[in-house]
Parts: structure tokens; sequence; C-alpha cells
């Protein structure tokens, strides 16, 4: 396979998640390390009840969300782009050509459906919504599922993998299903997101200053 | 080309060091040792009040039990106590980003090193070819039964970390007796030997790999250059970018060697070993490294720039290093001043340049006796001059031995080289390299002393190595395989 499928697969699964991070994440050294960590330093979290923090809430609900998602991307992704770069043809046992295509995009949907599910259930802890981390749990299992019930095509052939070629013959289905599970999501963690603004502005500046408390400060 | 078993000897018992004394992480904080100020940055309101604070915090802490009316700044107890609580937030505040910022300026060299390594391990062969054992590590892994095996790896992590206490401890016997110039002389040694000797092996296998045609003149010429550059730059003064760049560089040089030489079960144990031997060397009272610490900080020495990657301000390192031969021109002529001081007091009497008994008496009632002494003026002397600090004040700078680069790359070049799991595994010990290093940073925060790198990072490096191999790599096999993404 030859190098402009390894750059185009990785570019389609990591393009726009890597563009999140330099463009948000890459500057605020805070932010890169709950990337790679994963969770509030219980400092950060004691900081961030005080009403002043160098990351808010929602912030950190972000960037973890989008550490979630390049690691699930990256697991999916990274032995199907090593082996992208070494010889081979796709299919050619009558598998579906366009493998290493539809995995790149799922990979995608994926990264941004981790993000923005790590937005809501931290909203969802912090509000004391039960029924938004319920929702939120529950639409994972069905993206996961609809992912799956893709597969379940007539052609039951014991030989070769039995799972590209019906995902291939689905393929018009595909953007579809895209369509179906990104457009609630983003609906509902954009509306769930703007109604948290209310409580404080969304993106605290780098600079960290509190902008309700600037009296108590010298 | 392949080294033989007898250049293996001169190899490693040179390039040892550089993998042992180190392995330890210090914050460059000032010091607060016998009241002394070590304060090596120009006057500016981070460094203060984080240097400070802990003493600040007693004091505070003193007054509200006290309630003190004796303090000239605050008035009320209450004020001053939401001042000082305020003050504490904003301070912690800043520790937590500036502890932030140190976490990143660590984060990038360890993934640059981990990077070159991974890279190298993937492209060349020559360094995943079994091509014999180190002498420390004698006792094959070949063998017919598993438990032979085990027998074997376990004697062979034996001998290699015998072999490091006994060199560590070398090397801060000799420290302690001031022998600088056998200590300087083996770090030259060493670094010949990794910027020289493997450097040019690893090219040669370089331009192996991708088919390089090169003739030896060029060759000589660009190993000449690395190796002369990169000796002035690590052992006197050089741009702080391409000091660290060097550091880098010889950190994975070493790691590639330790990949290539230690067979895979020795290898594990090996790194299991090593970092609860760190954590024993740096937090033990009688530790070796602790020792050397505690007495390079009693020197107010800093210790040897060959073996520590400092994320900022190495000329303050340089500068340091001269202070070992004033101190023992001083110590050595302390007697012979002493003497000098008193004629020359003895001479200031008779002529005190208008500076009358009247003249100090109305001084001392307005500011108080201040006087000062030869100690004052050569402790003021003695600190670095404020004018060389043209650098950003906020930065401060985060050492970490290169030895903890060496071993974090040897664990996940390992991971990448023998893993079947392939890259799956690698970018999880990667992380969780990287996991590790933030909880260090984190309780170097706390604690502001010299803490063991090594012990956490890597434990939650091999648990994920073991773990991702053996369970989540199969499962991911199965899910890329049916393309069920989860």
């Amino acid at each position: 396979m030859t190098l402009a499928v390894f750059f185009g697969c990785s570019f389609i699964a990591f393009g726009p998640a890597l563009g999140l991070c330099l463009f948000s994440v890459v500057r605020e050294p805070l932010r890169v390390i709950i990337l790679v960590a994963g969770k509030a330093i219980e400092g950060l979290v004691a900081l961030s009840e005080d009403g002043c923090s160098p990351i808010s809430i929602q912030q950190m609900a972000y960037v973890a969300g989008l550490g979630f998602g390049l690691m699930s991307g990256a697991f999916s992704m990274i032995n199907l782009l090593a082996d992208a770069l070494g010889p081979g043809t796709v299919g050619i046992h009558g598998d579906s050509q366009l493998y290493f295509l539809t995995s790149a995009f799922m990979t995608m949907v994926m990264i941004f459906l981790h993000t923005f599910w790590g937005i809501l259930f931290f909203h969802g802890c912090e509000t004391q919504r039960w029924w938004e981390m319920v929702a939120v749990i529950f639409t994972h299992l069905i993206v996961s599922g609809l992912g799956s019930r893709v597969r379940q095509a007539p052609s039951q052939d014991p030989e070769g993998p039995s799972g590209a070629l019906p995902l291939s013959c689905s393929l018009p289905a595909l953007p579809a299903l895209w369509c179906c599970q990104l457009g609630p999501t983003v609906a509902f963690s954009a509306i769930s997101f703007l109604s948290s603004v209310i409580g404080g502005p969304p993106f605290v500046p780098a600079g960290g200053r509190c902008p309700g408390a600037p009296a108590a400060r010298e | 080309m392949c080294l033989r078993r007898k250049d293996l000897f001169c190899v490693a018992i040179i390039g040892f060091h550089r993998a042992v004394p180190m392995t330890e992480l210090s914050a460059h904080l000032p010091q607060f040792q016998h009241g002394q100020l070590t304060e090596n940055f120009p006057d500016n309101h981070l460094c203060n009040t984080n240097d400070n604070s802990e003493r600040r915090r007693h004091d505070n802490s003193e007054r509200r039990r006290n309630d003190n009316p004796e303090s000239e700044t605050n008035g009320q107890p209450q004020n001053r106590t939401q001042q000082v609580v305020e003050q504490d937030e904003e301070d912690e505040e800043l520790t937590l980003k500036y502890g932030a910022k140190h976490v990143i300026m660590l984060f990038a060299p360890v993934t640059l090193c981990m990077v070159v390594v991974v890279a190298t391990i993937k492209s060349v062969s020559f360094y995943t070819r079994k091509d014999g054992q180190l002498i420390y590590t004698p006792f094959t892994e070949d063998t017919d039964t598993v438990g032979q095996r085990a027998l074997n790896s376990i004697l062979n992590a034996a001998i290699m970390i015998s072999v490091i206490i006994v060199m560590t401890i070398l090397l801060v016997v000799l420290y302690k007796y001031r022998c600088y110039k056998v200590i300087h002389g083996w770090l030259i040694i060493s670094s010949l030997l990794l910027l020289f000797f493997f450097s040019f092996i690893y090219l040669g296998e370089v331009f192996k790999t991708y088919n390089v045609a090169m003739d030896y003149i060029t060759l000589a010429l660009m190993i000449w250059n690395f190796g002369v550059v990169g000796m002035i730059c690590i052992h006197w003064k050089g741009p702080l970018r391409l000091q660290q760049a060097y550091l880098i560089m010889i950190s994975a040089l070493m790691a590639l060697v330790f990949i290539k030489y230690l067979p895979e079960w020795t290898a594990w144990l090996i790194l299991a070993v090593i970092s609860v031997y760190d954590l024993v060397a740096v937090l033990c009272p009688k530790g070796p490294l602790r020792m050397l610490v505690e007495t390079a900080q009693e020197r107010n020495e800093t210790l040897f720039p060959a073996l520590i990657y400092s994320s900022t301000m190495m000329w303050l390192v340089n500068m340091a290093e001269e202070d070992p031969e004033a101190q023992r021109k001083a110590s050595k002529s302390s007697t012979y001043d002493k003497q000098a001081n008193q004629i020359q007091n003895e001479d200031a009497d008779l002529d005190d340049g208008g500076f009358n008994p009247e003249w100090e008496q109305q001084r001392d009632s307005r500011i108080g006796p201040l006087e000062s002494t030869p100690e004052s003026r050569a402790a003021v002397q003695a600190l670095p001059s404020n004018s060389q600090a043209s650098e950003d004040p906020e930065e401060r700078g985060v050492k970490l031995g290169l030895g903890d680069f060496i071993f974090y790359s040897v664990l996940v070049g390992k991971a990448s080289a023998t893993a079947s799991g392939d890259w799956n595994t690698t970018l999880a010990c990667f992380v969780a390299i990287l996991i590790g290093l933030c909880l260090t940073l984190l309780l170097l925060a706390i604690f502001k002393k010299a803490l063991p790198a090594l012990p956490i990072s890597i434990t939650f490096g091999l648990v994920f190595y073991f773990a991702t191999d053996n369970l989540v790599q199969p499962f991911m096999d199965q899910l890329a395989f049916h393309q069920f993404y989860i």
C-alpha cells in the first residue's frame, strides 16, 4: 500500500482531533496534562470549587473527552496505519477494498463521539442529572451496536474475514449512520453546553482571572 | 560491524555511570538550607512568592496563633488572615500553573528521546538482532526449560544491579572526598565513547539500513564535528537547546545499547529492580544518591551537567562549576585570609573614611545594627549576578537525570521491539511513562526535594506493558478484524 493511503487514512482519522488539540489544548500546559493523564488532579478539583481556577470544569471535560477519544482512536487505528505502510493489497481475497478508508472514518467519528460524551458525562455529574449520564452510556452502546449490526450481511463466507465485506456493501448506509450518530449527539451536547454557560464563562482565559471577583484579589 | 565481547567490556564499564547515579529528579528550586539564600534568579514576584511561601505559611500560622501585633505591614488580625489565605490560594494556583509548565518542559524531551529510540528500533534491524550479551549478563536465556531461563535472568539482573550499586557508591565516595578530577575524567571518557564510538556505530547501521553510500572521509568529518561540538556543549558552554539535544541523543544511544544487549526477561527484571533501587537510594537517609544530592547542596554546588538534563539556565551550572575550584582554594588559604582580614580591620580602624562613630550611631538608631562582615560580603559576592539573567524570570528549571531518560526509553524500546501487540503496547507504555512522570512531578511540587523519577513511571510502564500485551492486544486485534468500534 502506498504512502498516500497511509497519510490519507491518518489525516482522516486524526486530522480534526489533532486540529482541536492544536488550537485549544497545546497552548495551555494544564490542558495537556489532563489530556494525557485523563483525570483531574485533586488540587485542580479543589481549586475549581473556589470559583476561580486555572481551568474550568468544562475545559476539563472537553480535554478529558478529547484525550479518551484520541487514545481510543489511536488504539484502533495505529496497527492499521503501520500495516498500510507495508506491502500488500487490500481486499485481495474478495473483501472490501475500502477497509482502510472506512476504518479511518469510523475512527474519526469515534474520536468526536468520545469528546462529546466526555463533555456530557462531566456535565451530568456536575449538575446531578442522572438521565444525562444514562443517555451517554445508552448512546455509546447504540453506536457500537449499530456498527456491528451493519455487519450482519448475507455473505456467510467462512474462509476470509467476513467482517469487511458486508461493511462495504452497506457503504451508502454509512454516511446516514454517521449523521444519525453525530447529529443528535452534537445537538445534545451543544444545548447542554450552552445551558451550563449560564453558570459561568465556558472558557476561562489563560490568565485564570475570575471576571466575577476582581475585588477580592489585589 | 558488531561489538565483540572485549569491546563490550570497555563499553559497559565506562558507560554505566551514565545510567547509574543520576536517576533522581530534583527541582531547581531555591534552597532553604541554613537560611542561606541561593536564589539564582532576578527579583521577581513569582519566585519570591513561591520560595518564601513555605516560610510565610509557617510565619503566618505562628502569627495567627500568637496574635502578635508587631507586624508592620498588616493592620487588623482579620484582614491579615484574609490576605494570608488569599495569598496562599494565589500561591497554590501559581504553583500549580508553573508545576504544569515544568511537567510540559519535561514531557517534550522524554517524548523526543522515546520517539528517537522507537523509530530506530522499528527501522534499523541491528538493534533487535541478537549479537551476544554484555559481560554483566553472562547467563544466556536460550535455555531448554522455562525454570532455567527464569533462574538465569534473575542471576543476570542480580549481577547487573550489584555492579550498578558498586559504581554508584564509588561515585559518591569520590564526590565526598572531592576527587573531582577523577569524576570529571570518568565523565569525559564516557562522553567521548558515547559521542564518537556509539554514534559512529549508529550512523553506520542507519546507512546500512537505507543503503546510503558514504565514504570514510565525509564520515570522519561528520563524526568529528558531532563529537567535538557535543563535548563542548555538554561539559562546557553551549546554547541551551543544543545541549539539551545532545543529552537526549546520548540518552537514546545508551538506551539502544541496553535494548540490544539485554535479553528479554533480564531487561524486565532489571527495570523492576532498578526502580526499587532508585527509590531506596534517593529516599533512604543513607542512600548513596541522597547523600550525593545533600553533599552537593551543602557545598552549594550543582551536580554534574553531563549527568543531568536541565530545562533552563544551564549557564548557571557552568558558573557554579567554578565554585568548587574557588572554594577549594578558599579553604586552603583560609588561614591566610583570616590574617589578611585582621590586618585590614586594623588599618580600617585608623582611617574610617568619614564614617565616624557619631554617624554610625545615627545609622544604628535609624535602621538597626548593620555591619558587613567579611563572611557576609563573601556570601553576597558568591551570588551569581542578576544582570546575566536575561531569560524569562518565570522560567524555573526542572532537572531530570539522564538515567531516567535511558530507562524510560529502554522500557518503551523493549516494548516496541518484543511485544506481539506492536504499536498498541508501545503507545500504552509511552502514555504510562508520561502519567508516571506527571505524578512524580506533582509529588516534587509537594515535597520540594530530590525524588526518584523511576519507580512510578517504570511501575506503570511494566504493568501497562504486560496488561496490554496479554489482555488488550488480542481484544483490540479482534475488534479491528471485525471493524467493531467501542
